[in-house]
């Protein structure tokens, strides 16, 4: 097969949903993905074994969405964590970030993480071993404090290290689950933490989350060029699919020597870093969290950087980039529930 | 089948993103070059290509032949000058000169979604067939010249990709026209804290689960050296990797400390300079002469990468895994 050059077809983010139905045969590469209402009639599906199956299906919209509005009309924010590379700390600032919010006693959070491959987030608060129950209302998601309830596949896997190995669209399935059976209740803010990328998880939670409305995206990155390349796509992957974004955190900038206090630019912004992209893209830039160890080992131990050193400059920084972004959101007064600064 | 070239596959993995597989395999493939393989590099991360912009080929196309794609080159065959004779080179560098004979490097090319893509920051927002087919494409489409290794990249997790890839290649490695024990293994790539290691476990429990070889694991971002004071924080903790490999019965390939100075090196091309008594590893980083602007920027990158404090520690983690493969046939 003489390979072709120009880029392939991409998925069409606005096409409305309906429920995918049983194939027979997997999704051939030009799919236009049995859930779009083209599903069986467009031009690529001549020929699939699929065909049939995708061309009488009901065409309505999915009937899980109203189901995932219905859930979710009780939360009243959502925020989407994302970033084109891994590693740069979504994890981290998801977790950090409903830290801060929980640290106001008068708000409830809910923290979802959608990454199926590789879930950090019941690590990060220390609940790796938790499971989760089921009530008649629906999953309960496991609370880290009074006002701090977690989700992720981790409660779900029988051991601790064990492989999930799935692709794509049974991804899509336990992330419909997620927003349509927990329990998230009355909830002021729902952090969503996403995978690296910009794929199927991504376009689930879009399209799942379209109609109960998200706020916005919080964008992590690092400064080094090498990461910001793969930050720019998800810009554009947010442009595309309409997703607000509410600004751009860079993490891991500059590290401060325990030595001699010397700081030096371990990821080099040789390009001008996350403020110069955040620029250039006419985005709000956040702030800069610098790289302090002590961060990544609080993580290890699941506990509260903010709690644990709250005198550090990085604490000072990460709570000076969660103000920002309840301002972002249009969030009245101080959404730390601290007074002044 | 095109990929009947290739001597050996290689593939580096990591649960975690972000932790450097995409820089662990460009130097593991200097390195391979440096002692004269000839290598190719395959990057599959489909929504996040980073091999282009580390090989610092960003603006390359890739050209297409009948029958296929020919992958990006990055040098070709040659042989280097001894290190320290180049440029400008001074006389108390000359002895050496002498007695190193110059460096013979194998060819290295690559292939990355990166090259087909008409925009640098145009996301490529796919669902899992079409990956799927990508992957396949790469695998089957690729027209590598005769290649001793075969490095493929791959994107964190244990999804679409990594399925793909070994549903292809296990059948394609296991049929008749194969050279004997084709796919090697696997390099599983960690940082030390806790939180990576969790996922990169998750990894390795996915190549016990489809019979992958584990070649080793090697560590990165294992300990910063300040270039101030010498002092080395160790930013990410440490000693997880070891304990991990121990645990899962694999080799520990090593620890790999963070060297801002390959970080110039890749992004700005600019040729690694330490300060003098600077210790990586245990080793003294060789100091170099200084050079001023442009001419720091000169010269091949594997070249340029034979004066970073990393080389001499890629070197045995390459001879280690070499001999790895040779000994199981």
């Amino acid at each position: 097969m003489a390979p072709l050059m120009e880029e392939p077809t991409q998925v069409d983010l606005d096409a409305p949903l309906k429920s995918a139905p049983k194939l027979v045969a997997p999704e051939p590469e030009h799919c236009p993905g049995p859930e779009s209402t083209q599903a069986g009639v467009a031009d690529s599906c001549a020929g699939c074994p699929n065909q049939k199956i995708c061309a009488s299906a009901p065409k309505g919209p999915d009937p899980d969405i109203p189901l995932i509005t219905d859930r979710l009309s009780s939360v009243r924010h959502k925020i989407l964590v994302l970033s084109g590379k891994g590693g740069v700390g979504k994890s981290t600032f998801s977790t950090l970030l409903s830290f801060a919010f929980a640290s106001n006693p008068s708000l409830t959070i809910g923290l979802m993480d959608t990454d199926i491959c590789g879930p950090s987030i019941p690590k990060m608060f220390g609940v790796e071993d938790e499971t989760i129950h089921v009530s008649g209302e629906g999953w309960e998601p496991v609370w880290v404090q009074d006002n701090l309830g977690v989700m992720s596949v981790q409660f779900m896997l029988p051991n601790r290290d064990d492989a999930v190995i799935w692709r794509g669209a049974k991804k899509n399935g336990l992330i419909k689950k997620f927003l349509s059976e927990v329990r998230w209740g009355d909830t002021d803010l729902l952090v969503v933490d996403t995978p690296p990328g910009t794929s199927d998880e991504h376009l689930s939670v879009n399209s799942f989350l379209k109609t109960s409305g998200v706020d916005g995206a919080v964008l992590v990155c690092t400064p080094q060029e090498v990461a910001l390349l793969d930050v720019r796509k998800e810009i554009d992957f947010c442009r595309k699919a309409k997703i607000p974004i509410l600004g751009l955190v860079e993490n891991m900038s500059g590290f401060v020597c325990p030595g001699c206090r010397y700081e030096s630019q371990i990821f080099r912004a040789s390009t001008g870093g996350g403020r110069k992209l955040a620029e250039d893209e006419g985005i709000p830039f956040l702030g800069s969290v610098p790289l302090d160890p002590r961060i990544g080992q609080a993580c290890d131990y699941g506990e509260s950087f903010l709690d644990a050193f709250p005198e550090s400059p990085a604490c000072a920084a990460i709570k000076r980039v969660v103000r920002r972004v309840g301002q972002e959101m249009g969030i009245k007064g101080d959404i730390l529930g601290e007074d002044g600064s | 089948m095109p990929l009947e070239n290739v001597k050996k596959i290689m593939l580096v993995l990591s649960g975690k993103g972000g932790v450097g597989k995409s820089s662990i395999t460009t130097q593991l493939a200097l390195t391979l070059s440096l002692q004269g393989h000839s290598v190719g590099v395959l990057d599959i991360d489909l929504t996040g290509p980073s091999i282009p912009r580390f090989f610092g080929i960003e603006e390359q196309k890739v050209r297409q032949a009948p029958g296929g794609w020919i992958p990006v080159p990055v040098h070709d065959k040659q042989s280097l000058p001894a290190r320290g004779s180049t440029s400008t080179s001074s006389s108390q560098h000359n002895g050496d000169a002498a007695t190193n004979p110059p460096t013979e490097v194998g060819s290295l090319s690559c292939m990355s979604l990166g090259f087909i893509l008409a925009n640098r920051s145009d996301a490529v927002i796919w669902r899992g067939p079409k990956k799927t087919a990508m992957v396949r494409q790469f695998l089957t489409d690729v027209l590598w010249p005769p290649l001793d290794y075969l490095l493929i990249d791959t994107p964190p997790g244990t999804s679409d990709e990594h399925i793909s890839l070994l549903e292809t290649l296990l059948k394609s490695t296991s049929g008749p026209a194969a050279p004997p024990n084709q796919l090697a293994g696997a390099v599983v790539v960690t940082t030390p804290q806790a939180i990576s290691i969790s996922d990169v476990k998750k990894e390795l429990n996915f190549c016990k689960k489809t019979g992958i070889r584990v070649l080793g694991v090697v560590e990165n971002m294992a300990g910063f050296v300040c270039p101030n004071c010498s002092e080395c924080t160790y930013v990410f903790s440490k000693g997880g990797g070891q304990v991990m490999a121990e645990e899962f019965g694999v080799p520990f390939l090593g620890s790999v400390p963070i060297d801002p100075a390959f970080v110039v090196l890749v992004e700005e091309g600019v040729r690694p300079v330490y300060p003098e008594g600077t210790v990586v590893a245990g080793k003294t980083a060789a100091t170099v002469e200084k050079l001023d602007g442009e001419a720091s920027k000169e010269g091949l990158l594997v070249d340029k990468y034979r004066d970073c404090s990393l080389a001499p520690l890629f070197d045995g983690i390459v001879a280690n895994v070499v001999e790895g493969i040779s000994k199981s046939g």
